[in-house]
Parts: C-alpha cells; structure tokens; sequence
C-alpha cells in the first residue's frame, strides 16, 4: 500500500539545549499513508523531535527531508505550505473567535486574499472567501462539529476543542500531520472516536505521526511504532515487535537488563 | 462581534447623521469641535487596527500624526508644494518609519513593538522640538495654506467638515473590510495565540507588519487633514502625552470595536472640556478614569455597555 | 582633558541614578513580569517627600531618608493591591495601560501636593566639591554613587542569599512550580511592588539635592531608567547596574561633544539599538521571545 519513496526522513538529528541532550543520533523514515506512532518515557524527547520537524527550532546537526527536500531551517508557516500540521498538547484555539472562523484561519495557507484583495472586494477574492467557507463546513462535518459553527471556540468541551483543532490542522492539506499527545483527557469512548477518526485521515490520504501515552489507542491504530528514549532511538517497527522488545521495557519499567 | 449587515445599515444612518449635521450646524466652535473628533477618530481608528486586532500596542502613535502633519506643512509652505502632492509623501515618510521599527521588532514574540513605538515616538517628538531650522523647533510652525482643488478651497469650516468625516466612513468602510477577511481572521489568530497562528500557516511577522504600516499611514494622513486644518503646528501636539491620549481613546472606546473608536475619540476630545472644570485635578481625573476603565470595564465601553446591557436584559427574564 | 573629565563626572553621576531606577524596573519585572509604567512617579514622590521632610519639617537627612523609602514603598503596596491585584483580565496590555494612567494620576496628585515650582534641598553633607585636574566632583555626586552601588549590594546579597529573596526569585522563574512548593505568589509580588517602588524612592532621594525636584521629573527619569534596564538586559540586577552607568555616561558625552539637543534623545536611541541588535539587553538575562 505504501509506495516507495519515504514521505519523511530523519538523519542523524541532534539538539541540545545547554547541557542537555535533548536528541541524540535519530534516524528513521516514514512512509506516506501510514500512521507511526511515537512513544517513551517523559522527557525523551517527543515534543522536542515534533518542534524539529515543525520547524519551531532548528536542530544543531543531521536533516529531516519531506519529500525529498531539506526542511531544516525553514521557518514554521513555510513548512505549513511545504505540507506538514500539527495539534499541540495543550489545545491551542484562537478562543476569542468562532468554531467556523478557527477552521478558516487553518485555510490561511491555501488562500491569497491579502490587504489589496480584502479592501476592493473584487469577485475573485468574494469566490475564494465562498469556497473556503464551504471547504471549512466540510471539514467541520469530518469531525462532527457542525452544528456548533458559530459557538465561540473557548466555549466548547475540551473533548470537542481536540475535534476542531485536528480539523483546522487537516484544514491546510497536509501531507503530514503530527498530533501531539491527541487523547490526553479523553475518555473512554472519546478515544475511540479519535481512532477511527485517525484512521479516516489515512483514508484520506493523509499521512500521520503520533504521539501518545495512550497504549491501547496506539497500538491499535498504528503501523510502526518508534520509541525515544532520553533523547536517543531504541525500537522501531510494528506494534506487537515493539511490545514484547527488552530494551523498550527496560526504558519505561525500569527493568534491569 | 456586530454582524456586517447591521454594519452596512449603521454606516449609512451614520452617512446620513453626518450629511444633516453639516448642513444644519452653523456654529463655527461646534463644527471645529466636530471636526477634530473625526480627526481624532481616524486616529483612534488606525491604532485600534493595530492594539485590538493585532493585539500589538503603540506607545508612539502620534510620532506618525507629526510626520504626517510636519510633512506637509514644511512641504507645501516652506516649498510651496501642493498639499495633494505632500500628502502621498507624508504618507511615504510615515510608512518607511514605520518599516524602519517594525522589521526588527515585529519578529520578535511580544511587546518590543511597544517598545520600539516608545523609543522612536520620543526621539521624533525630539526631533519636532530640536530641528528649529526646520520645524520651526518649539513655538511651531506656521502658515499652512488650506487645501485646493482648483478654484474650490476648503477654507470654511462646514466644507472641512465634510471633507472629515468622507474620510473617516471611507476609513470605516475599509476597515471593516479588513477585519471581515482572511487578513482580519489572521491578525485575531495572532492576537489569540501567535504560535498557533505561525503553526497553520499564518506568516505573523508580515502579517503585523503590514497592519503597523497601515496604522501609520492613516495617523499620517490624520496628521496631514490636522494640518490643512489649524494652518498652525507645534511640537506638544505630537508629544509622549498625545500618543497616551490616543491610546486611551481606543481602551475606553474598546479596543477591536470600529464604532468604539468613535466613542473613543469623542469621549476624550470632550473630555478636556469637561475637564477644564476640574482645573488643578485634571490630570487626577483622567489617569483615575484610565485606570478604572481598565480594571473594570478592560474591553472598553462600548463593549461593556453592551455586556451589562445583555446582562441586565438576563436578569429580567429569569 | 578637563572638558571630559568633567562630563565624565555628571555622566556618572547621573548614571548611577539611571541605575537605580533601572534596577527598580528589572527587579519588578523579574518577579512579577510587570513593567510598571509609573515608576518615574514614585522616583518623583521620592525626591518631592525628602524635600519637603528635610526643608520644611526640617527633619535630618538619615531619618527623612528612611521615612522617605518606607513611606513610598508602602504607597507601592497599596498601588499593587489597588490598581494590579484587582484587575478582572490581567493581560499584559491592560496592565500597562494601567500603569500609564497611574504614572498620570500620580503626577496629577503631584501638582496638587506640591505646586507647579521646583524646590530645592541641600546636599547631603557640606563639603565643598573636590578639584580633580580642574574638573569639578559633587560630594553629592560621591553619595549618589555610594548609595547607589550599595543598594545593588544588598540586593544581590538579598536575592542570593535570604529566603526570602530565593523565594521571589524562584517566583519569576516558574510561578505554578513555586506555588506547589508553598511560596505565596501574591504575597511575593505585593513584596516585589515594595521592594521596587522603594528603590524608585532612593533615586529620587539621592538626587533631589542636585536636581530641581518638581512634579513633572517623574516622566524623562522614569522612561530613561527603562531604557537603562533594557540597555542592561531586563530581569538582571547588574544589567541594570551597567545599563544606567553606560546610558549616563554617553549622554553627557554626547551632549558635551555633539548637541545639547541630543541630550534626552539618547536614551531612545540606544533603546532602539538594543532592540535592533540584541533584545535581551548587555547581559540578556532574560530569553529573547519573552517579554
């Protein structure tokens, strides 16, 4: 199912911050369509590889390439245009504005409307804004929030905050999208909601990095699993081969090797 | 949020307000008044465009105001220059200022904006009072000819006055057009949350930027109606003090609001009026109404009589 | 060579008035993240009290001195429980806006108290100013120095040193993290106010004697220690130190060497290059993206 040139690289990639080791010697791939999950103990380094790869800052040595082509250096709304998105652990809404108008931010990318265009009005500049708003509509009835379009975002539960922004994640089209810890204060059935609502991203083909305390929710819907920890890789692979790996339960039981 | 269509209706009763106002008013004094409230709403309008949507502050809005107005009287007195051609280079001077502090301070997350504004309001404001060759230095500069367009000269105060207040419902009009597109929908993301809005794409540095330039160019060309106007001009005008003033008339009129920079400017030119009855407690009574607004109403009047409005209309329905 | 000594003097004098008021300005915002826009003021109530205790009620230097402080640090107290803890929407602009219109309202209750004049005061101790290679050296200008190098001493020695002191520190670097560890942050900020408004007292303090106090001083003073604090680098004590020395010794030499006109614009100035070329200040003792 998944073609063969990886959508993905990661080479060699190190960030310290002062003394310490934040990423050391990371090297995996991702191939397109597929759904990796990124797990480990605390502070191995998941959200600071996520802020690599979305560009919040630059790592001191080795590359990641979408695509084919370097990313490292660029700045982060540049590489919403290249093809990467991502949620954030703690959901970061545009609360003062409405649930359509935050899905409409997240088409910033794939509309042009500027100062000029905003001030004259012209018919090409009122068609994008109408289309917009009908590509925002459908992405709102992707994660079943439309009949809250014009309910003020900081108002929503937090279960549905997560809902829309995923949606105004998938909102730029992506190629990848990272979703950092997606289940966190969720529960039971919320999160079974989120499965399959991950699995309809790759159905879309979409390709999506995870990264999740959630066992059960990861492995289910995972196809490769790669584990961090302190700052280095010490599994990869399929679920169940990274479930019954030595070096991964060591890591988070604190097992004796 | 008022819906735009209530907005088109409110811009065309307002349209219609200020059509008879002009007609029917005869008294020099209240058309000057007048007058200088449209002026003061323009600039209240151009920093709000700044502080209530791009949520960034200006601490030297009315370095802007002077560039527009010393630019136009030194060009168009001390070079007989036509003001029509003063004003695209005032509007010119305003917006390369306004590159010159925005580029580097605008990349930054955070308030160096109000700082960078801070710094180079004091040093124009400087430069008004010092440059006396120039300027004219402290006691101002005088005898700046009216506006023209052929024989039609805009010397009385009614044909001012409509010169105005076209000027601030073309602004309204623009404005509301801004907020109401993608470029408004950005500069409230940012407002919002910056990272989240550089993370769906949204280029925040640029974006700030070009809503700064704007602010400065339409305080410049308030400046440049301020000019053609009073026909005399002194550095106090531009001063620490009115850059404040400017900023309270967003904050009290409510800050992302277009009407409450009406409110605003019109609430703080009457204001010294009524003040003058304090006399020596003047200026205790403007800085206790700056900070009680600020403590208790933050979102500015307009929005918070509509709040207690909302809420009082709860209550009787409970 | 006398021409510059001699602007060197004023320089560093008034440098060291810079610095004290910048270290007001860094210490609060190290603690609470606030910049208080109505310093100046209380640097001017500083001056005006101690004119008024030491010439009219005729009140000896060392006790108006510590009067003078304690009573305008507790005016900082009642201002933070007032105007700052009170606010329903703490965001950083309504707070600065706060602060504007609190340095208006102080100044405005300046004039009413003390008139439109300017008063004097005499130096702290009479001794005739000192000739060094024809140039001529305040005693004030000693004591200004003095005093002010002191107060950054014990500062340092509080903030490293006292409990207390760890404990506002520990505050500005994480408040949640020091909430859990039971320092009360509201009480560290109410001490913050204090601690920072009595050092805007001890800068009017020591220069009252060699200005001409009047109401209006707060303002330039104020907005010129904030660009010291800057120079320096926000949040750090002798970043603040450095900032004020540096922004008092280029002023005189700029206004000695170049233009008089130059002489409040400088300020400005080197706050615009800071910001241009290196926004943590001198020692960025702060991170950048913070403000």
């Amino acid at each position: 199912m998944a073609s063969d040139a990886p959508l993905l690289e990661i080479d060699s990639l190190f960030k310290a911050f002062g003394g310490v080791r934040a990423i050391e010697d990371v090297t995996f791939s991702i191939q397109p369509k597929t759904i990796t999950g990124l797990i480990g103990p605390n502070g191995a380094g998941k959200t600071t590889l996520f802020n690599l790869i979305t560009g919040i800052f630059p790592a001191d040595s080795g590359t990641i390439r979408l695509k084919g082509q370097p990313v490292n250096g660029k700045a982060v709304h540049d590489l919403v245009k290249m093809g990467i998105a991502r949620t954030f652990q703690n959901v970061e809404l545009f609360s003062s504005m409405s649930v359509l108008e935050n899905i409409l931010v997240g088409l910033h990318s794939r509309t042009t409307c500027g100062l000029l265009g905003s001030v004259l009005k012209t018919p090409r500049i009122r068609n994008e804004e109408r289309m917009a708003r009908q590509k925002a509509s459908e992405l709102l009835e992707f994660v079943g929030l439309s009949d809250h379009a014009d309910r003020k975002s900081g108002n929503l539960p937090f279960g549905w905050q997560r809902l829309l922004e995923l949606a105004r994640a998938l909102a730029s089209e992506p190629d990848l999208i990272l979703l950092d810890e997606p289940a966190a204060g969720l529960n039971m059935s919320e999160t079974d909601m989120l499965g399959e609502l991950i699995q309809n991203i790759r159905k879309q083909g979409v390709t999506v990095l995870l990264v999740e305390h959630d066992m059960a929710l990861t492995m289910r819907v995972c196809d490769q699993i790669i584990v961090l920890d302190r700052g280095r890789k010490i599994a990869e692979g399929p679920p169940r081969a990274v479930q019954s790996d030595e070096a991964v339960m060591a890591a988070y039981l604190g097992k004796p090797k | 949020m008022i819906r735009t269509d209530t907005h088109t209706i409110a811009c065309i009763v307002f349209a219609a307000a200020a059509l008879a106002t002009g007609i029917l008013i005869d008294d020099a004094y209240y058309l000057q008044v007048l007058i200088f409230i449209g002026i003061n709403t323009l600039l209240a309008l151009s920093l709000n465009m700044l502080m209530g949507y791009a949520g960034q502050i200006s601490l030297g809005h009315a370095a802007f105001y002077g560039i527009g107005a010393y630019t136009t009287a030194i060009l168009s007195t001390t070079y007989n220059l036509s003001p029509w051609l003063a004003l695209p280079i005032a509007i010119f001077a305003a917006v390369t200022v306004a590159y010159i502090v925005g580029i580097p301070t605008l990349r930054l997350t955070g308030y160096y904006l109000g700082m960078g504004t801070l710094g180079f309001g004091m040093i124009v404001s400087i430069i008004f009072r010092e440059w006396y060759s120039v300027t004219g230095g402290a006691s101002g500069f005088v005898g700046i000819p009216p506006l023209e367009i052929g024989s039609f000269s805009f010397d009385t105060d009614q044909r001012y006055f409509f010169l105005v207040w076209g000027v601030v419902l073309f602004f309204f009009i623009i404005c509301r057009r801004i907020v109401d597109s993608r470029v408004g929908r950005a500069l409230r993301a940012i407002h919002d949350g910056e990272h989240a809005a550089a993370a769906v794409g949204v280029n925040t540095a640029a974006m700030k930027l070009s809503i700064f330039v704007l602010s400065a160019a339409m305080a410049s060309l308030a400046g440049f109606l301020y000019a053609h106007q009073v026909f005399f001009i002194s550095p106090e005008t531009f001063s620490f003090l009115a850059s404040i003033r400017i900023v309270t008339m967003v904050v009290i009129g409510g800050m992302a609001s277009i009407w409450g920079s009406l409110l605003g400017a019109s609430l703080l030119t009457l204001l010294p009026e009524w003040l003058h009855a304090f006399a020596d407690y003047e200026m205790m009574v403007y800085g206790l109404v700056l900070m009680l607004v600020m403590i208790f109403l933050p979102q500015g009047l307009t929005r918070g009589i509509i709040d207690l409005y909302e809420k009082s209309r709860k209550n009787r329905n409970k | 060579m006398q021409e510059f000594l001699q602007y060197l003097f004023s320089g560093i004098t008034n440098g060291a008035i810079y610095a004290v008021i910048a270290i007001g300005f860094s210490m609060l915002y190290r603690s609470t993240d606030l910049i208080n826009f109505a310093h100046g003021e209380f640097v001017m109530i500083g001056a005006m009290t101690m004119v008024t205790l030491t010439v009219a009620v005729q009140v000896p230097v060392m006790p108006a001195f510590i009067i003078t402080v304690v009573g305008v640090s507790i005016l900082g107290l009642v201002f933070e429980r007032m105007a700052i803890r009170t606010v329903r929407r703490p965001e950083p602009i309504v707070l600065i806006i706060i602060t504007v219109g609190a340095s208006i309202f102080l100044r405005g209750l300046g004039m009413l108290v003390w008139g439109k004049d300017s008063h004097t005061m005499p130096a702290f101790t009479a001794h005739p100013p000192l000739d060094i290679a024809g140039a001529r050296l305040l005693a004030q200008s000693i004591w200004i120095v003095a005093i002010a190098i002191a107060v950054a001493a014990c500062l340092h020695l509080f903030y490293k040193r006292t409990l207390t002191g760890k404990a506002m520190h520990a505050c500005a670097i994480n408040k949640q993290a020091a909430w859990l560890v039971g320092i009360p942050s509201k009480l560290m900020t109410l001490l913050a106010f204090g601690l920072s408004t009595g050092m805007g007292a001890v800068a009017g303090v020591i220069i009252a004697p060699i200005t001409m106090p009047a109401y209006d001083m707060g303002s330039m003073l104020g907005l010129k220690g904030f660009c010291a604090a800057m120079l320096g680098g926000l949040g750090s004590l002798w970043g603040s130190v450095l900032g004020g020395f540096l922004l008092g010794i280029l002023e005189a030499l700029g206004v000695g060497f170049v233009s008089s006109g130059l002489k409040d614009a400088t300020a400005f100035l080197l706050l615009l290059l800071v910001l241009y070329f290196r926004p943590g200040g001198l020692i960025s003792a702060v991170k950048v993206k913070r403000f």
